[in-house]
C-alpha cells in the first residue's frame, strides 16, 4: 500500500472543462455535488482505501524569518500564478495505477447543468513508504 | 460498569485529594490509577460507597507513588500518619476543581481540555477524538496544563466568570465522534448550578438547554445547515426549552442581569414562537441593547443589526449594519441577508459569495454558496 495526496485547488489548475463557479449553479446541482464528494468518501471507507481529508480555506499566507522578530509576510510567492488548494485527500491505495482511477473519479463530480466538472486534480505521493522483501 | 457513575465521581475523588494535599498531577494520576482498579474487581464485588472505596484507593495510590520517591520519604510518612478524612461533601470539591481548571494561567484550549478530563472525567483518548487531533497531542496538552497550574493555591478564591466561559466553549464545541461535547458542558454546567447559587450560572445553563433543544433541527439529513427561520419547530426538544425557561425565569426575577441570561432571553424568546413569523423580534431587540450595555461586543452589534432588520425593516437593519466594521466575522452574511430582503438581489449574491469565501467552516460555507446560487438562479 501506498499513500497519495490528491489536492483540489483554488486557482493554479488548468481550468476545468465545466468551468462554472458554483455560486452560479443551481441549488440542486450544489446538493448532488456535495452528495458525491461524500458517497467517494464513504465508498473508500468501506474499502480500507480512505485516510484522511479536509478542506482548506482560500486565504493563505507566506512567512519567512528574516531576522529577529520580523517575519516577513506575503501573500503568496508567485504574484500571477498564484495557486491555492482547496482541500486535500489522502488514500491508501496499492497501486499507483488505482490512485489515478480515484482522482479521475473523484474529477467526475458532477457541476453546473449535471454535467462532470472535469476539473483537474493533483495526486502527489507520500515519502516515507518503506521497501518491502517481496517488492 | 456503570462508565457514566465512574465519570461523574472522578472529580469529587480528584477534589478529595487534592484538598488533602496531593499534587494536582500526581492526583490525577492516582484517581486514573483507581478507575481502572474499579473496572477489574466491581463487576464481582461492588462496593456499598463507590465513593469511598474510590477515595481510599486512589489515596493509596497516590501515597504507594509518592512514597517511592525516597527523597521525600520522611514527609510522606507524616502524611500517611494524618488520619484518613471520610468522604467530604462532593459539592464543595468539585467546585475547586471547576476553578483550577479555569485558571487564568492556562490558555483557553487548554482549560477546556483540564476541564474534560478532570472535572468530566473524559479520558485523555476521548477528548483528543472530540478535537480531531493525535492521543499524544491531547496527552501533552493536558499534561502541560497539569504542569501550569501543579503550584495553584486552593485557598484563593477563583472566577466564576472564567469558568463559566470555559464550560461555553467546551458546549460551543459541538460534538463528533462518541463524545457530545455540548452535551457534556450540560452536565458539567448542571453541577456547576447544582454546587453554587450564581445567576449567570443560571443563565448559561439555561442558554445551553434551549439552544441544545433546537440541535436535531439544526441540519438537514445532508449534514446541511438550516437557518432558524426554516427548521422544523416541531423537532425542537420542548421539555428541554421548558426547563431551560424555567430556570432563566426564576434567575431574571432576581434582578442582577449578566451577559448570559440576556442571551437566553433572547434564545427563549426565539424558542417560545410556535412559527418564525410569531417571533417577537422588538422584544429580541430590547434585549440586544441590555447585551451591548452588558458586553459592548462587535459581534453582539451585529447580531443586533439582524433583529432591528426584522423588528423595524431590512433599512433600519443596514442602517445599523453601517456603524459597525465590515472586518467582523459574519458581517458579509449578514449583509446580505438584509439585502436581500430589501429586494437587492445582485448586491445581496455578491455578498453572499464573499460571506462564503471567509466562512469559518465548511457547513456554513456551502449554506452561504447556496444562498447566491439561489438567489443568482432567480435573477
Amino acid at each position: 500500500m501506498a499513500k497519495y495526496l490528491l489536492l483540489k485547488h483554488y486557482r493554479g489548475a488548468p481550468a476545468a472543462v465545466n468551468d462554472v463557479p458554483m455560486e452560479r449553479w443551481t441549488p440542486d446541482e450544489i446538493t448532488a455535488h456535495m452528495q458525491y464528494m461524500r458517497d467517494f468518501a464513504d465508498r473508500l471507507e468501506k474499502t480500507g482505501e480512505f485516510v484522511d481529508g479536509q478542506a482548506l480555506a482560500p486565504e493563505g499566507t507566506f512567512v519567512r524569518y528574516d531576522g529577529e522578530g520580523r517575519p516577513p509576510v506575503t501573500d503568496g510567492p508567485f504574484a500571477e500564478t498564484k495557486d491555492l488548494i482547496a482541500g486535500w485527500m489522502v488514500i491508501d491505495v496499492d497501486t499507483y495505477d488505482r490512485a489515478l482511477e480515484l482522482a479521475g473519479e473523484l474529477s467526475a463530480a458532477p457541476g453546473a447543468g449535471g454535467k462532470p466538472i472535469h476539473e483537474w486534480l493533483e495526486i502527489r505521493p507520500f515519502l516515507g513508504a518503506k521497501p518491502t522483501a517481496t517488492e | 460498569m456503570d462508565e457514566a457513575q465512574l465519570r461523574s465521581l472522578t472529580p469529587s475523588v480528584l477534589g478529595i485529594l487534592v484538598r488533602r494535599g496531593a499534587d494536582f498531577a500526581a492526583a490525577e494520576d492516582a484517581v486514573q490509577d483507581a478507575l481502572v482498579e474499579a473496572v477489574r474487581v466491581w463487576p464481582d464485588e461492588r462496593p456499598r460507597d463507590p465513593k469511598g472505596w474510590l477515595v481510599t484507593v486512589a489515596w493509596r495510590k497516590f501515597l504507594d507513588a509518592t512514597r517511592s520517591d525516597t527523597a521525600r520519604r520522611r514527609r510522606e510518612d507524616l502524611v500517611d500518619e494524618e488520619p484518613a478524612p471520610g468522604p467530604a461533601s462532593a459539592v464543595d470539591d468539585t467546585l475547586q476543581l471547576y476553578f483550577l481548571c479555569a485558571h487564568p494561567k492556562l490558555t483557553p484550549s487548554s482549560a477546556v481540555a483540564l476541564t474534560l478530563r478532570a472535572v468530566g472525567g473524559l479520558t485523555t483518548r476521548q477528548i483528543a477524538q472530540a478535537y480531531l487531533v493525535p492521543e499524544a497531542t491531547m496527552a501533552q496538552r493536558i499534561s502541560r496544563a497539569k504542569r501550569t497550574v501543579s503550584e495553584t493555591r486552593f485557598d484563593e478564591p477563583g472566577d466564576v466568570a472564567t469558568v463559566l466561559r470555559v464550560l461555553y466553549l467546551v458546549f460551543n464545541e459541538g460534538y463528533s465522534g462518541d463524545v457530545d461535547l455540548a452535551a457534556e458542558a450540560i452536565r458539567l454546567t448542571r453541577q456547576l448550578a447544582a454546587a453554587i447559587d450564581h445567576l449567570e450560572v443560571a443563565g448559561l445553563l439555561a442558554l445551553m438547554l434551549i439552544h441544545h433543544a433546537r440541535r436535531a433541527a439544526r441540519t438537514a439529513p445532508d449534514g446541511s445547515l438550516v437557518a432558524l427561520a426554516e427548521q422544523d419547530r416541531g423537532r425542537w426538544d420542548t421539555t428541554s426549552i421548558a426547563e431551560g425557561i424555567g430556570i432563566l425565569h426564576a434567575a431574571l426575577a432576581r434582578d442582577r442581569l449578566g451577559e448570559f441570561q440576556a442571551q437566553a432571553a433572547i434564545a427563549a424568546l426565539h424558542a417560545d414562537a410556535q412559527t418564525a413569523e410569531e417571533t417577537d423580534w422588538v422584544q429580541i431587540v430590547e434585549w440586544y441593547d441590555e447585551l451591548v450595555r452588558l458586553t459592548d461586543s462587535p459581534v453582539v452589534r451585529l447580531n443586533r443589526a439582524v433583529a432591528v432588520g426584522e423588528a423595524d425593516g431590512p433599512r433600519a437593519g443596514l442602517a445599523a449594519l453601517a456603524a459597525l466594521d465590515d472586518s467582523l466575522p459574519r458581517h458579509a452574511a449578514v449583509a446580505a441577508y438584509l439585502h436581500e430582503r430589501d429586494g437587492d438581489l445582485k448586491e445581496a449574491a455578491r455578498l453572499y459569495v464573499e460571506a462564503a469565501r471567509k466562512a469559518p467552516n465548511l457547513p456554513e460555507r456551502d449554506h452561504l454558496t447556496r444562498q447566491a446560487a439561489r438567489l443568482n438562479a432567480t435573477t
